[in-house]
Parts: structure tokens; C-alpha cells; sequence
């Protein structure tokens, strides 16, 4: 089976146009010092969720960082995940590696994937260790994301 | 499509590598097509820091008066971190402002599209938004042009120059590539934040067109990789390098560990106000020499990552030269290769000999066992700490205790992070010998 949908709420990816700024600022605090800009995590404090520094700093949201892309989506999918595949998989480690976040896990063990905010860059087939869950090939020419300051 | 169904050679991929190889074939005056999958070239492709220019003196010369700079980099510094600390080895020569230059900084936007455009200029047809789909070969398995994704998209040539990238679908379905492996690859992850012009030169410390690259080991969480800052004319590109086989372990989100960095309080100064323009994120194949593939088959040849020729030796990182320099020597392999009338593997086996003799391969063989020993365990996980530990023992006044002496902060730091001497001393060797 293959599972596609549209999971994340908000999509700003549609849109084909060049991305315009700003999407917010680094640092929502004027006085770094004064908030203490000890990062989070690092290899000593075994880093894991590490969101405490990126609250501090006001980083983006992931949503505002996937918005500053410009992705000329296709109809085609051109990434098809086999979720049967993947319900037996131990490490999902799609699911943390994808740069652009487009891989969750359902609550009945499946993988879902969303094709339209793809980087194209090829972490999940190559961290996937599951024979034949991942069909990857590129987007039809002139689709997908375009690369403005790459 | 051109109106021929066939040329003399066809080009997959219209990043620095092939249209390097696509200029050569034209002014070697063959008919070539160079095709793109983006909607223009360079719409695809991601870089990390730096481009060495003085592999474009074979494509023009002062090409430094007309490639689009962002900025010339004229200080490079090289920051080892903790947490909560950071050493910064840092140089900057006059020399590196003019020309010829050393590096620069530029979007690939940019700088693609006007190297595609010398092959243009020199007589390639560039064909974007187009897709190869696949090989076309004969009964004898030699290849003899492309599929694409265009209606009647076969397209005829006496060779295929693949430079289709890191994830090349061409050199895997003609078996050149073997399935690829995990652990040679990194994935880089960037964003380009806005900053005004006199502010970046404010806080890097130059001015006009001058550029700074900070490249930096151990703020990566552990996973071997690395972190990268670099000047462009109004804006500034961050992000890391991680490796791929280490990231899906972490179980540490990218985007998590570029946030991280940009918190850190040596970077932070230098990214305060500035705003995301854009983020993006590109595998790079860091394998180096031992994990190439067969650069050559009937008919086809391979370059630039497609071909595994991004050098990743810790203090060289270069990438966009070794495309260039790989593209060419294809380029005049096929020339050559069309002008004798024989296309055959054999005739093509002079494009290894040819990159051995220049840079590409050279380097590549000196420096094959970098990539292993700089994203090793200890070099990662372990030596910034030391390297940070050491230097705050010597610099911080421990009055009224006397000074240790530099033998026992030495000892100290190893031991607070686990290193021995005596693999402090092995691994001081194999450096020594690997960067020899």
C-alpha cells in the first residue's frame, strides 16, 4: 500500500514563487547574556530533544523554516513509501534524518510521507534498511524544489 | 528538444561538472546536449562554503572580472568547539583579495548558471526542466544515449557524460556505482540568514568585497560531521555537515543541531537580528578515493559527485573545483574519445589516467585516509573537548594555587575525556601521516 497524505496542517510550500523573507528573526532576545546562551545539548549532556535553546533563541518554527523553500510540487509522488514495509521496522530512522521532516509515524506502526516539501536529497533511502519500503526516483523536470541561494 | 534525435554527446546534468565537460565537448566543436532536471542549473545543487577558482583559468581567463562573487574570502578560520567553549585558528592574508583570488563565496544560483552558460556560449544546447530517465544501450551493453521524461525523449549520442549528482541513477543502472553506502555519505544542512552589508563587515571584521569562512569541529552533538560559517555580500550561510549512518542513530532532528549552533555562544554575536531567507539541505559523498566508482563504461563516463570527487580532508573541503576539474577531463576524454571514432571503455580509460595527472585525482589518492581518521570517534567526540580543556587550563590564573605545569594540564584534559597518551601519540602520528 502506499501511504500519502497531507499531514501537517499549514502547508506554505505550494506556492511556486521565489520565497521572500523574512521569516523571523534569530535570537528573540536583545541580551543574550542575559539569557544565559548555554546551548542545550552536546556530545558530554547527550543531546535529544534540545529545544530548550531554540525556545530561548526564538528559532523558527519548523513550518516558518520549510516556508522560506521554494517547492514547485508535481502531481506525481515521487517518493512512495510501502507502509506495510515499514511496520516492521525497529530503527525509523527516516524519520528523525529527513532534513525537511516528511516522515511520521502512525499510530498503527506505519510510516506516512508527504512528497511535496522534499529536498530531494536522498538521506531516507539511504538510512533505510528495509528492502523495497522506499521507491525513490526524482521529480518530473522542473519540479520539486528549486534552490535559490544553495 | 533539439531537432536532431541525435548528437554527439549528451551531458546529465548541468551542475559545475557538467557544464565543464559540456564546454569542452563544444569547443572541441562536437554537438552536445547538456541536460537539466531543474529549471535552471544550479536550482538543485547546495555547497557549503568555499569555491576555489583557479580551475576556471582552463575555462577563461580573468574569469574572476565576470563570475558572480558574493565575496572573496580573505580570512579563514577554523573554530574547535564544546558547548561551551571554542579555540579559533584564525588567518587572513591580503593576498587572497586579489587577483587571482583563492576562494569565494556565491550562491550556486548564481554560479551554475553562468558556468552552463560559457558552455552555451561555446555551442551546447542546454536543455532544462528535463529529466534522464535512463540509459539507452545497445545489444552489447553499450550505452548509446538517454531516456528523459520529455514526450519522444529518447536521445541518441556516441557518449554519455553522467553528471547527475550525489544520488547518480546513471552510473547505478549501469552498474558502476554499486548500491550506495551509508556511511560514505554526509548530509549538509544550511540556512542563508539576512544581514546588512555594513553589519556583516562589522561583525567579521572586513570590508568591501572581502569574505570570511569559519569552518568547525565538535559543535555537532556528537555525530561526526561538522559545522560551517561563511560571508555572502548581504547575507550569511550556517549549517552543518553530519555524518548520515551516525544521524540516523542520534535520533537528533537536523535542523536541531544548526539551531544549536547558531545559539552557541561563539556564533551567536556573529547571527544576532538576522533573519532565514532560505533553509536547504544536500547530500555530499565524503568517501573519497577508496569508495569511488569505476569512472568509465562503454560509452559513458562519470564526474563530480556523481563520481564521489567532493574531497572532505578536514582542513580542505572543497568540492565545486573537483567537479569543475573532473568535468573537464571528461569533457576532453569524449573529445578525443569522438574524434578517434571509438567511444569504447578503453579509449575512455584515459579519463582516470588524465585526473590522476591533474589535481582531481592526486589529491584524492594523497588524502585517502583523511575521511576516515577525521570522522573518527575521537576525533569528534573527543579531541575538542581536550583541545578546549587544555587551552582553558593554560589561560585561566589559578592564584593563589601556582601555575600546573603544561605536561599536567595536558594529562588532566586527556584524562577529563577519556583519551589515553598513548592514543593521543597514535593518532598524532597518523595524522602526520595521512596529511603528509
Amino acid at each position: 500500500m502506499t501511504a500519502r497524505a497531507g499531514w501537517r496542517r499549514g502547508r506554505a510550500g505550494r506556492r511556486a514563487g521565489r520565497p521572500t523573507g523574512p521569516a523571523g528573526p534569530v535570537g528573540g532576545t536583545p541580551e543574550p547574556a542575559a539569557t544565559g546562551p548555554a546551548p542545550s545539548s552536546g556530545p558530554e549532556s547527550g543531546s535529544g530533544s534540545g529545544s530548550g535553546s531554540a525556545e530561548r533563541f526564538a528559532d523558527l518554527s519548523f513550518d516558518d523554516r520549510m516556508a522560506t523553500v521554494d517547492f514547485r510540487v508535481g502531481e506525481r509522488a515521487h517518493i512512495v513509501v510501502d507502509s506495510d514495509v515499514c511496520r516492521s521496522c525497529t530503527t525509523r530512522a527516516c524519520v528523525t534524518a529527513c532534513p525537511a521532516n516528511l516522515f511520521a509515524v502512525r499510530s498503527d506502526g506505519g510510516i506516512l510521507f508527504n512528497y511535496e516539501q522534499c529536498f530531494e536529497c536522498g538521506t531516507c533511502y539511504l538510512v533505510c534498511n528495509s528492502e523495497g519500503a522506499l521507491s525513490w526516483t526524482y521529480p518530473d523536470g522542473g519540479q520539486g524544489v528549486v534552490f535559490h541561494r544553495g | 528538444m533539439p531537432d536532431a534525435d541525435r548528437v554527439d554527446a549528451v551531458v546529465v546534468g548541468a551542475g559545475p561538472a557538467g557544464a565543464a565537460a559540456a564546454l569542452e565537448l563544444a569547443r572541441a566543436g562536437r554537438s552536445v546536449v547538456l541536460l537539466e532536471r531543474g529549471p535552471f542549473p544550479g536550482s538543485k545543487n547546495v555547497y557549503g562554503g568555499v569555491v576555489y577558482g583557479r580551475v576556471l583559468d582552463a575555462v577563461l581567463p580573468n574569469w574572476w572580472d565576470e563570475v558572480p562573487v558574493e565575496r572573496w574570502v580573505v580570512r579563514r578560520s577554523t573554530m574547535v568547539m564544546t558547548p561551551t567553549q571554542a579555540l579559533s585558528i584564525d588567518f587572513r592574508s591580503e593576498a587572497w583579495g586579489s587577483a587571482p583570488y583563492n576562494g569565494m563565496t556565491t550562491y550556486r544560483a548564481d554560479f551554475d548558471r553562468w558556468l552552463a552558460g560559457k558552455a552555451v556560449d561555446a555551442g551546447a544546447t542546454l536543455v532544462t526542466s528535463t529529466v534522464a530517465t535512463g540509459l539507452l544501450r545497445d545489444e552489447g551493453g553499450r550505452v548509446i544515449g538517454v531516456r528523459t521524461d520529455r514526450a519522444d525523449g529518447e536521445l541518441r549520442a556516441d557518449v554519455v557524460i553522467a553528471c547527475d549528482g550525489v544520488n547518480s541513477f546513471l552510473a547505478k543502472e549501469a552498474g558502476l556505482l554499486p548500491r550506495a553506502e551509508a556511511k560514505h555519505y554526509t548530509l549538509g544542512v544550511k540556512e542563508v540568514l539576512a544581514l546588512p552589508r555594513e553589519v556583516i563587515d562589522e561583525r567579521f571584521g572586513v570590508h568591501g568585497d572581502q569574505g570570511v569562512d569559519i569552518e568547525m569541529l565538535g559543535c555537532t552533538a556528537g555525530i561526526p560531521g561538522g559545522g560551517f560559517l561563511y560571508t555572502n555580500a548581504e547575507t550569511v550561510s550556517v549549517g552543518v555537515v553530519l555524518s548520515v549512518t551516525h544521524l540516523a542513530e542520534a535520533k537528533v532532528r537536523p535542523e536541531q543541531i544548526v539551531a544549536d549552533l547558531k545559539a552557541h555562544p561563539a556564533i551567536f554575536p556573529y547571527l544576532r537580528g538576522a533573519t532565514v531567507k532560505e533553509y536547504a539541505a544536500h547530500l555530499i559523498p565524503e568517501g573519497g578515493y577508496g569508495a569511488m566508482p569505476r569512472l568509465y563504461a562503454d560509452g559513458l563516463l562519470i564526474a563530480g559527485d556523481a563520481a564521489g570527487m567532493t574531497l572532505a580532508a578536514g582542513i580542505w573541503l572543497e568540492g565545486v573545483n573537483f567537479a569543475i576539474g573532473s568535468g573537464l577531463a571528461a569533457g576532453r576524454t569524449a573529445a578525443a574519445a569522438l574524434a578517434a571514432g571509438d567511444p569504447s571503455a578503453a579509449r575512455l580509460s584515459a579519463y582516470p589516467a588524465d585526473l590522476h595527472r591533474s589535481f582531481v585525482l592526486a589529491d584524492h589518492k594523497r588524502l585517502r585516509k583523511a575521511p576516515e581518521v577525521i570522522l573518527s570517534e575521537r576525533m569528534q567526540q573527543r579531541y575538542p573537548g581536550l583541545i578546549a580543556d587544555l587551552m582553558e587550563g593554560m589561560f585561566t590564573v589559578t592564584n593563589p594555587e601556582p601555575k600546573p605545569g603544561m605536561a599536567a594540564l595536558l594529562r588532566r584534559a586527556a584524562k577529563r575525556n577519556g583519551v589515553s597518551l598513548r592514543d593521543l601519540a597514535a593518532d598524532g602520528l597518523k595524522l602526520g601521516r595521512v596529511f603528509r
